[in-house]
């Protein structure tokens, strides 16, 4: 590095340097004025540098633009800019990023808090409903109708069966 | 559009303080949940955005407890009343700076907030005066299962609740307290303190006024990490440092009052007279101030009943509650009078201060 150091974000001299210990790691991040004052720094409430860590970290080690969701459409370079997942399922699609950002981040890596019973009932409910369907297509295309009947009646049990609402997407 | 929250005869922060304690003034846990499949709130479209907002709330009126609450849709309030709401922390100021299709619903003690399109599609608060850690997490809790059975959650058995910003992953927890710390700060310790408890996973904020000078020694302390303990581990973390944080500040005060207890009173002392003489006081001041009448109640100065009043100032006192108070987007000097015309009203039949209480207080 030369004398001066750079900022983090666009390269010009930075002139406010920032240090913050997260998991008894020290956590250093050059600014320049503009930049920080975009980010927030110079205001304490409503700042954390590991919120900005993310913001840089994303996309260093797997190329920016490389991923993108398939549900949303959030791209690398999105979740870098913002440091935000566009939806639940970036964290799949962004998984190979999420790593090295949550061990700084966090206690540990896996999830050992509360579990949401009915998410997880519908969850299961609508993966079997997924299965079954795709199975009465088939049993319908082979022309095997005692299969499909077999199916069918099951669908109908399963969808009696679950609570509501099945989703939250309005159809 | 806000007055019945304002004017809330029962409101927990400004009227229930019968519960308040030396050190804690209030304690707040706040849960962050997604809906399944719907984008999260920041890259959803407006249609999206307003379903989950029509959702949410007819959804939790249907909850137990919440159906005398208000529903306020922010598009709908002026950017008085939103300050109104910020300072007593029912809204945050990310749900102000929004775009379109947010809104609040509060339950009628004001003891639980919930935004809507805030960062995430559901921020879950609960607040209550006093160090309440352990039943507050049983009621949110509890609402938290409720909104389970009525709305599907956007959750990964390894990630725990997904949300919008990795920072709040797996619980989506942020407990925090805020805590009344004059005797670390006058005895210079506050910073000491503060990088301890970093070092711990703790993260402590002052909580009024601008930049990290804390005004009204009033600091907010929470919990930083979410992901990889569970939620009552989390809470009980947070509890032990912050009742070691307690016996640090008792001590503390102790020890300021022991090697200068001239000066500790003679700052209590002015004070008392200003609050009750000033014609203009700006915020900053009247935090300052209260805390030293705050800091005259724990020991004994002052007769105990009056902690309640003064808490209730510290929020009144703030600038948009002095504005709302006046009803007019008034100049910062007028407000200042405001403000101190206030205060003297309020605090004009204080018994006298009992300095002879001090011997062996607390």
């Amino acid at each position: 590095m030369s004398d001066c150091l750079k900022c983090k974000f666009c390269g010009e001299v930075a002139t406010v340097h920032l240090t913050q210990i997260i998991n008894n790691k020290i956590q250093k991040v050059d600014l320049c004025e503009h930049c920080a004052q975009q980010k927030g720094v110079s205001d304490p409430e409503g700042y954390s540098l590991a919120e900005m860590l993310v913001q840089s970290n994303a996309g260093l080690e797997a190329g920016e633009g490389q991923l993108q969701c398939s549900s949303c459409g959030c791209t690398t370079g999105d979740f870098r800019r913002t440091g935000r997942m566009g939806c639940a399922d970036c964290y799949i699609a962004f998984e190979p990023l999420l790593e090295p950002i949550l061990e700084d981040m966090h206690v540990g890596l896996r999830h050992t808090g509360k579990v949401p019973v009915h998410a997880l009932k519908r969850q299961s409910h609508s993966a079997q409903l997924r299965n079954l369907k795709a199975a009465l297509t088939r049993a319908v295309e082979e022309e095997a109708y005692e299969k499909a009947a077999l199916y069918r009646d099951q669908i109908q049990a399963l969808e009696e069966n679950i609570t509501e609402p099945v989703t939250n997407e309005k159809k | 559009m806000i007055e019945a929250i304002i004017d809330g005869k029962n409101a927990e922060l400004t009227q229930g303080s019968k519960r308040t304690a030396p050190v804690v003034l209030s304690t707040r846990i706040r849960l962050a949940r997604n809906l399944a499949d719907i984008p999260f709130p920041q890259r959803a479209n407006l249609s999206q955005r307003r379903d989950v907002l029509s959702d949410c709330v007819s959804r939790i009126r249907t909850i137990e407890g919440m159906e005398s609450g208000n529903f306020i849709e922010l598009e709908k309030l002026s950017d008085l009343e939103k300050q109104v709401l910020l300072e007593r922390h029912l809204i945050s100021k990310e749900l102000i700076e929004g775009s379109k299709g947010c809104g609040v619903f509060i339950n009628a003690e004001q003891t639980c907030s919930v935004m809507i399109n805030e960062e995430d599609h559901l921020r879950i608060q609960f607040l209550k005066s006093g160090f309440n850690l352990k039943s507050l997490w049983k009621r949110i809790n509890a609402f938290d299962d409720a909104i389970d059975e009525q709305l599907t959650l956007a959750y990964s058995q390894d990630l725990g609740y997904l949300t919008a910003c990795p920072t709040n992953l797996g619980t989506g927890l942020r407990a925090s307290v805020m805590m009344h710390l004059p005797g670390l700060v006058l005895t210079e310790n506050m910073e000491k303190v503060t990088r301890a408890v970093g070092q711990l996973g703790i993260t402590v904020r002052g909580h009024f006024g601008e930049g990290s000078d804390a005004t009204g020694h009033i600091f907010q302390i929470s919990n930083q990490q979410t992901l990889g303990e569970c939620e009552v581990d989390i809470l009980e973390r947070l509890g032990s440092v912050l009742k070691s944080i307690i016996d640090q500040e008792i001590n503390a005060r102790f020890k300021y009052y022991e090697d200068r207890p001239a000066r500790l009173l003679d700052q209590i002392g002015r004070a008392y007279g200003v609050v009750q003489n000033a014609y203009m006081l700006s915020s900053n001041e009247a935090m300052h101030l209260l805390s030293l009448l705050r800091l005259a109640v724990d020991f004994d100065f002052l007769p105990e009943s009056r902690r309640a009043e003064v808490d209730r100032l510290f929020i009144e006192c703030q600038p948009g509650h002095i504005q709302y108070e006046v009803k007019s987007d008034i100049a910062p000097e007028l407000r200042d009078t405001a403000r101190a015309a206030k205060l003297r009203a309020a605090l004009s039949k204080l018994p006298p201060l009992s300095f002879d209480n001090s011997s062996e207080s607390q």
